[in-house]
């Protein structure tokens, strides 16, 4: 199980666009990955779960992968969410 | 009688009931099932085929309103195949042995009640989408497209605003007008009503209600006026007022045909502005005497990958014979900013409208630019075809495009491939640093076209589709006429022609203005053509002198 904390830059937070492009991201890795903010814990893999949590402008996401190539995922996540936000 | 002001958005007049646009209105039954499989079943396929839809969605309003307005079919996409909330629906129905329908109505009730009690205002607009997909899906599982309202006769169709998916599947022939209580210059509706050619009134705020819903009303799109119930006097008034307007548009048909000169005997070119081949039959409706922009993204915009030569090909040599010998000008690939393509893989910018976009894609990934440049000479065969790239701002990217080009050439000689001789090459004037060097790059093209709206925007710094700016909008700014006689001048100065492609070209108020400064050709879309070219034959350029 790998780990990783990320600050969200982007002033307008994850919207329901940005969440979108998450998702497509985490679809396509093969590792089960979630998304947790203040204790709250959703799938990346889902667009509702991740746009129900709200996050905005300077919080804190922790994001966890367990797979078999939670390496390679976790690097690749981590890559994509500094692109990204 | 009650008057409403808002905003005109097309002129013409209307009378007609109002219709209020009604949302979620198919009441959903329970009904027990007896085989959950099937049932869950059906529900798979009518997302699929909710899925499907959308996915047509998002390139019909890629086209006809560009990315920013389309991007949100992509998301309703992933909402519909959502894991928690397709979960929550197989539950309903193999739980409550319940019918599809209601599983998702229920679903959707619980979705957007999450949304609803949070405390950002952007997130609790949220719960609207999940209305929107799951309306869409309830429809589906009705076996159909049935999205929309359907109306027995034509109607002034009145909204708080019209969502892209709404505007995109209602049935046209049945609308009269379009009233919105919000809305912008530049909203979905508002682009619906210029291309429909109907009047609309937007932004017309509160006083526009619910209540109004079957009332008599007329639509002025003049004033920007709506009249609910209207006393004879004002229905008498607006009777004369169309009828005047009827026979302008008479005198409009008469036109066709006939020269676009003015008084004093000096002639312009109108083209028409197209964004497919299908568009080609509208600008000859027209009677356009050419096109003066071929927007070549649709051919992208369709594909899930690069289109192939041949396609394009095809595609080019339809338009090209189709105008029978009158001009087509076609823009290579613009995308980026606000226009983006999945397979292209671009990278997401801080800030798009001066990023990676048109031209420079298109030079540094040269395989795509000669597969368009090859499939475009090849088309010249057949037609009269020019080229013109966007976006430019050095000599640089001029030397290179034309080293291309130049390549292109010579492979296509080489393969003993057919094509004209004669093709001219043009840039698009986009920016302030492309008016700048204008003198310069006009010795090494044979055409310059104006995109105002590139250029309107880069030169005020104003971003269009941001309404709160729209007070510091000024589209006849001096700044822009100044370069747009600067522009035109350092063509002329080496015997070169200059055209207007963007929206200004359209603007009645500015004709005289061009003509004065010698532009040569003015691009429209094409319901614009017969009224500029009434307005350029009233014209007596000598009578200022």
């Amino acid at each position: 199980m790998k780990t990783f904390d990320y600050t969200i830059k982007d002033k307008l937070g994850i919207h329901a666009r940005p969440a979108g492009l998450l998702v497509k991201k985490a679809g396509a890795l093969t590792s089960s990955i979630t998304i947790s903010k203040d204790k709250k814990v959703v799938d990346a893999k889902r667009i509702f779960g991740i746009m129900g949590l709200s996050v905005k402008c300077g919080e804190t996401i922790t994001m966890t992968i367990e797979g078999e190539d939670e390496d390679e995922d976790a690097e690749a996540l981590e890559d994509f969410m500094k692109e990204t936000w | 009688m009650i008057i409403i002001k808002g905003t005109g958005v097309f002129g013409g007049i209307a009378f007609g009931k109002l219709a209020f646009y009604k949302r979620m209105e198919n009441a959903v039954k329970r009904r027990k099932i007896d085989d959950v499989s099937a049932e869950i079943n059906r529900f798979e396929k009518a997302k699929e085929m909710a899925i499907l839809q959308l996915r047509n969605l998002y390139n019909k309003a890629f086209y006809e309103a560009g990315e920013a307005q389309a991007q949100i079919f992509e998301a309703h996409q992933m909402m519909l195949d959502d894991g928690d909330y397709c979960e929550s629906i197989v539950n309903i129905v193999t739980t409550r042995q319940a019918n599809a329908e209601y599983a998702v109505a229920l679903t959707a009730g619980n979705f957007s009640k999450i949304f609803l009690e949070m405390e950002d205002a952007y997130m609790r607009e949220r719960a609207a989408d999940v209305r929107d997909i799951s309306k869409r899906l309830i429809n589906a599982l009705a076996g159909g497209n049935q999205q929309g309202m359907h109306f027995v006769e034509p109607v002034i169709l009145a909204a708080d605003d019209l969502t892209p998916s709404e505007t995109v599947q209602l049935d046209k022939e049945k609308i009269l007008s379009f009233v919105t209580i919000g809305g912008s210059i530049n909203s979905h509706t508002a682009i619906l009503s210029r291309m429909m050619n109907i009047p609309a009134v937007i932004g017309a705020g509160d006083s526009l209600r619910a209540e109004y819903d079957g009332k008599e009303a007329i639509v002025d799109g003049f004033t920007g006026t709506v009249y609910v119930e209207p006393d004879a006097n004002t229905i008498g008034r607006l009777r004369k007022k169309a009828n005047a307007h009827a026979k302008k548009k008479n005198l409009l048909e008469r036109l066709r045909g006939q020269e676009n000169i003015t008084l004093d005997g000096k002639k312009i070119d109108v083209f028409a502005n197209i964004s497919s081949v299908t568009d080609v039959a509208i600008a000859l409706e027209h009677d356009a005497g050419g096109i003066g922009l071929f927007r070549s993204e649709f051919l992208y915009l369709q594909k899930k990958d690069y289109p192939c030569e041949e396609d394009q090909y095809k595609a080019y040599k339809l338009v090209a014979e189709n105008m029978r010998g009158r001009k087509v000008i076609i823009r290579t690939l613009d995308i980026g900013a606000d226009k983006q393509i999945d397979y292209f893989n671009l990278p997401i910018e801080e800030n798009p409208a001066l990023g990676y976009r048109a031209i420079r894609i298109c030079l540094d990934r040269t395989y795509v630019f000669k597969t368009q440049l090859r499939a475009i000479y090849r088309a010249s065969a057949f037609g009269n075809i020019a080229v013109m790239f966007p976006m430019i701002i050095s000599m640089d990217e001029i030397k290179e495009i034309k080293d291309i080009v130049e390549t292109v050439k010579s492979e296509l000689d080489a393969g003993g491939i057919a094509y004209s001789k004669e093709v001219e090459t043009g840039i698009m004037i986009e920016t302030p640093a492309a008016v700048m060097i204008s003198d310069m790059l006009a010795k090494e093209v044979d055409f310059f076209s104006v995109g105002t709206n590139d250029l309107t925007q880069y030169t005020l710094a104003i971003d269009r589709q941001n309404r709160k700016l729209d007070r510091f909008y000024d589209s006849h700014h001096p700044a822009v006429l100044r370069m747009l006689k600067t522009v035109a001048d350092n063509a002329h100065k080496e015997g070169k022609w200059v055209g207007i492609c963007g929206e200004l070209g359209a603007d009645l108020a500015l004709t005289e203005f061009f003509l004065a400064i010698g532009i040569d050709e003015l691009s429209v879309s094409p319901a614009y053509v017969l009224p500029l070219r009434e307005k350029i034959r009233g014209i007596d350029l000598s009578a200022n002198k």
